[in-house]
């Protein structure tokens, strides 16, 4: 069954239409980019797959399921984990204290009032520290990290969950640009182990060409291309509304601007 | 119902808007532009009133007349703008980037240090103002008599409103002030003069402040007590105006105005609980007033407790400190141990804030609610039920976790500085409540005889039993604090987003963090109430938030022991300085400044820090 299928989304603030008749899907261990100028809608179709922001219309199904209307921790439960384009991570902690929270709360005892937090899925939290190459910083302060380890930290967290869906909302914004390579590269490799599907936005387009098994353009809300990377930069409507054609703001042709 | 009756109600309820508004506008500028909820804004009313009512009769000596009258109200408020502006260079200036829990103690130092300085300045008995040349003759409205200075007062609500909105619109200050309160960093960036924007501001408000003040001396004496009892009202048109808003405050005062004169039918002990109501209700379902809005830039900014390695031989040391106290008894005379017991209470008292502040990042500035919910229901269940000691003390401690679950559900969907805002409101209603349903709560002279059972009662078995509940209550929380439910509302406070993406319940984590800190510190007002034999509206005071408040920043806000630590200094240095000098607010008012400017990790927080610094 297809992992991650979006029909239809529309969302508008105000006047502004963000989100036009937006539809893809994810497959497991599929990764999809989402690329597009400033604007474009990238992190309002971002927000309502991650549960921030509610359509207007249209559906989000996860595995089948429909969780249009489900709350971030709803989703959570359900198996969608997420980094955000400014790193989120428990600043007061350590890092395998942020991974040990997610744990906590995955085991749903994030009640609980006895036994000490730190003592908890520590071997676990660990293992997954291990995964992203975090072993060693386990137990420095997630304050005292340099940035591209703190977005590792991230993503240790948003695995604890162990997601079948992986949201990443610009992965390597802020980051120097080997650690984007790797980065990536590793979140390739955990997904591709794991059957753990990816989509994510980004700017950068080395990553997005890089790593993308497909692309999805969008202009103004709408998807105007989909396809592999190599499809996408030979697309000509793609070259002419966003890599760099001096007429890129106008509406693409062939396209109603209803 | 009378007709003339109701115009005449209705006609004050627009007096009193008036003058509400006139005052409130001045907190809502301020707030727009410097993003700092002003404590001290009822402290320049009162300079004001006091101005006033001192500068006007001297003029009125010089020369008779409106035109003196109404220039020496304008000369005051220009007088208390100006004190503004001292108060923005000295100190508001320094603490624009501090967060919010920092900024509300500072001001309210301000408020502090003023009350000593307007009864050094003006002398502490109340002052009557002149009344208006010319407008001494009441006039007839319906048959009825009303006061035409009042009809002046009406009039000059929408003069004022009018006159701030072509300050606002035609001028560029006026704009500066509007781009500012729209987006500050964006105004900063442009490359504006912001000190000379913010000094400004703060003068425009302070004028305001005063302006609302000397208006009052024809219609009430100036008195010591106006400064807090308008900032709770400012408050509350603030923020169910919405903060920063100029209109929505209007709105507001209108609203809470009427609400006042015609409250009085219905609830006519108790106008203060129907405008707190109105504000919790507006809140419940606007969290950001009329015409606020959500506070995107930067979030709250918390401070507080972070993982830190285990002290080596740190339980050594606590089971050490026990023992020391629990051999004091040994030592101590009654008074020693009368104080120590004291301490002890305040210490579980500010502990159980610390849940709240240091863990969970809820800035609650109304904790004397649960505190005096506590020590109110334990000296209840004695004076109507005749309950002993051992069944009243856990009723407190009911009482309070239950009035700590529905201010909480109330204020956990709120933030940063409304949540602030509307744990305030919650105390002051009930503050209200005590202080004027006479019949159950023994109005002002609360309720006395509260004594302990036999077995505990005598300084020393009421010492070891308070010592006794302490630790264990303290280690409770203690546990709560390292345990999941802990790292939960710290992770809330951290970075709420994370937090709900890996699917925790933060209102329902924050919810039961009321409840837990509310019980607690019920537990430790009951146990004060024995201690003392009686209870007294004054435990529901903002004072003793502010103790509270206090006891947290001196020890140090970052760390677990710190509120203990504050808990025994504070009690200790009040016990030493207040019989020595009449001035022990100013005195608490600039030492709680400095600690914000100087010494904001506290005393705790320093040591540790010192010591890490050397590892």
């Amino acid at each position: 069954m297809t992992l991650l299928s979006v029909q239809g989304l529309h969302k508008s603030f105000g006047g502004v239409v963000a989100a036009r008749d937006v539809a893809f899907t994810v497959e497991r261990g599929e990764m999809l980019a989402i690329i597009g100028p400033n604007g474009a809608g990238k992190s309002t179709v971002f927000n309502m797959v991650g549960g921030q922001l509610r359509p207007d219309q249209g559906r989000v199904l996860l595995d089948g399921q429909d969780i249009t209307a489900a709350s971030p921790q709803k989703r959570f439960r359900r198996g969608v984990g997420r980094t955000f384009q400014v790193a989120q991570t428990f600043l007061s902690m350590s890092a395998a204290e942020n991974v040990q929270m997610a744990l906590i709360s995955c085991h749903r005892n994030s009640n609980g009032l006895w036994t000490p937090a730190r003592e908890r899925h520590r071997d676990k939290a660990l293992e997954l520290l291990s995964q992203v190459g975090m072993a060693e910083a386990a137990d420095a302060p997630c304050s005292s990290l340099a940035y591209g380890d703190v977005k590792r930290v991230e993503l240790a967290i948003a695995l604890a969950g162990q997601p079948k869906l992986l949201l990443m909302d610009e992965p390597t914004a802020g980051m120097a640009p080997r650690e984007r390579a790797a980065l990536m590269d590793l979140t390739a490799s955990i997904a591709a182990s794991q059957g753990i599907g990816v989509l994510f936005t980004e700017h950068d387009m080395d990553v997005v060409f890089g790593h993308a098994a497909r692309v999805l353009v969008l202009l103004r809300g709408q998807i105007i291309a989909a396809g592999t990377p190599d499809e996408i930069r030979q697309n000509e409507q793609v070259r002419c509304a966003y890599l760099g054609d001096e007429h890129a703001l106008e509406p693409p042709t062939g396209v109603s601007s209803a | 119902m009378d007709p003339a009756f109701l115009a005449v109600q209705a006609l004050s309820g627009l007096s009193s808007a008036s003058s509400l508004f006139i005052t409130a506008c001045g907190l809502t500028i301020v707030f727009g532009v410097t993003r700092i909820v002003n404590f001290a804004h009822g402290s320049l009313y009162m300079i004001g009133a006091y101005t006033a009512a001192t500068l006007v009769p001297r003029l009125l000596e010089l020369s008779f007349g409106p035109a003196t009258f109404w220039a020496g109200i304008l000369a005051s408020a220009l007088i208390v703008g100006l004190i503004g502006v001292l108060i923005e260079v000295l100190l508001l200036r320094r603490i624009y980037g501090a967060p919010e829990l920092f900024q509300l103690l500072a001001t309210f130092g301000v408020v502090l240090v003023v009350q000593d300085l307007v009864v050094q300045v003006f002398g502490p008995q109340d002052i009557l103002g002149p009344r208006a040349p010319g407008l001494r003759a009441p006039v007839e409205i319906l048959g009825r008599r009303f006061p035409s200075y009042e009809l002046v007062l009406i009039a000059a609500g929408p003069v004022v409103l009018g006159l701030v909105w072509l300050l606002l619109r035609k001028t560029r200050f006026g704009v500066l002030v509007r781009a500012a309160t729209q987006d500050r960093d964006m105004v900063a960036s442009l490359g504006v003069n912001q000190a000379m924007l913010f000094t400004g501001t703060l003068f425009l408000g302070a004028f305001l402040a005063g302006l609302g003040g000397a208006l009052q001396i024809p219609r009430v004496s100036a008195n010591t007590g106006m400064d807090l009892s308008i900032i709770a009202e400012a408050f509350v048109v603030t923020v169910v105006g919405g903060m920063g808003s100029v209109p929505g405050a209007f709105l507001a005062a209108l609203i809470i105005g009427q609400l006042q004169a015609f409250g009085i039918l219905i609830f006519p002990k108790s106008t203060l609980v129907v405008v707190f109501l109105l504000m919790a209700v507006v809140l419940a379902v606007r969290p950001y007033g009329f015409f606020g809005r959500a506070e995107v830039i930067g979030g709250t900014h918390a401070v507080g407790i972070a993982s830190h390695k285990r002290m080596p031989r740190g339980t050594l040391a606590a089971w050490i400190a026990i023992a020391a106290l629990a051999c004091l008894p040994l030592v101590g005379d009654a008074y020693l141990l009368k104080v120590a017991t004291e301490i002890l209470i305040f210490a579980l008292f500010a502990f159980s804030l610390q849940l709240l502040i240091g863990v969970g990042g809820l800035v609650s500035f109304g904790h004397a609610a649960f505190f005096g919910l506590g020590a109110y229901g334990a000296a209840l269940a004695v004076k109507w039920y005749g309950a002993s000691m051992e069944a009243a003390l856990p009723l407190g401690l009911c009482l309070a976790a239950l009035g700590a679950a529905l201010i909480g559900a109330f204020v956990v969907r709120l933030s940063g500085i409304y949540l602030a805002m509307m744990t305030l409101a919650a105390a002051q209603i009930l503050y209200a409540v005590a202080f004027q349903w006479v019949e159950v709560t023994g109005g002002d002279n609360g309720i006395v005889g509260v004594w302990p059972s036999g077995w505990a009662s005598g300084p020393v078995p009421y010492y070891l039993l308070t010592l006794a509940v302490t630790v264990v209550a303290v280690f409770l929380l203690r546990r709560i604090i390292d345990a999941p439910f802990g790292y939960a509302l710290r992770a809330a406070r951290d970075s709420e987003a994370r937090a709900e993406a890996i699917g925790l319940k933060v209102r329902q984590h924050r919810w039961l963090a009321f409840v837990i800190s509310g019980a607690a510190a019920g537990l430790a007002g009951g146990i004060y109430a024995f201690s003392r034999g009686s209870v007294d509206p004054s435990l529901l005071g903002i004072s003793t938030s502010v103790d509270a408040l206090t006891m947290l920043l001196l020890g140090g806000i970052q760390t677990v022991t710190g509120p203990l630590v504050g808990a025994g200094v504070l009690h200790f240095l009040r016990d030493l300085i207040m019989p020595l000098t009449p001035f022990w607010r100013l005195l608490l008012g600039l030492s709680i400044i400095a600690m914000v400017l100087i010494f904001p990790r506290g005393l705790v927080g320093t040591i540790r820090y010192w010591r890490e610094e050397r590892a």
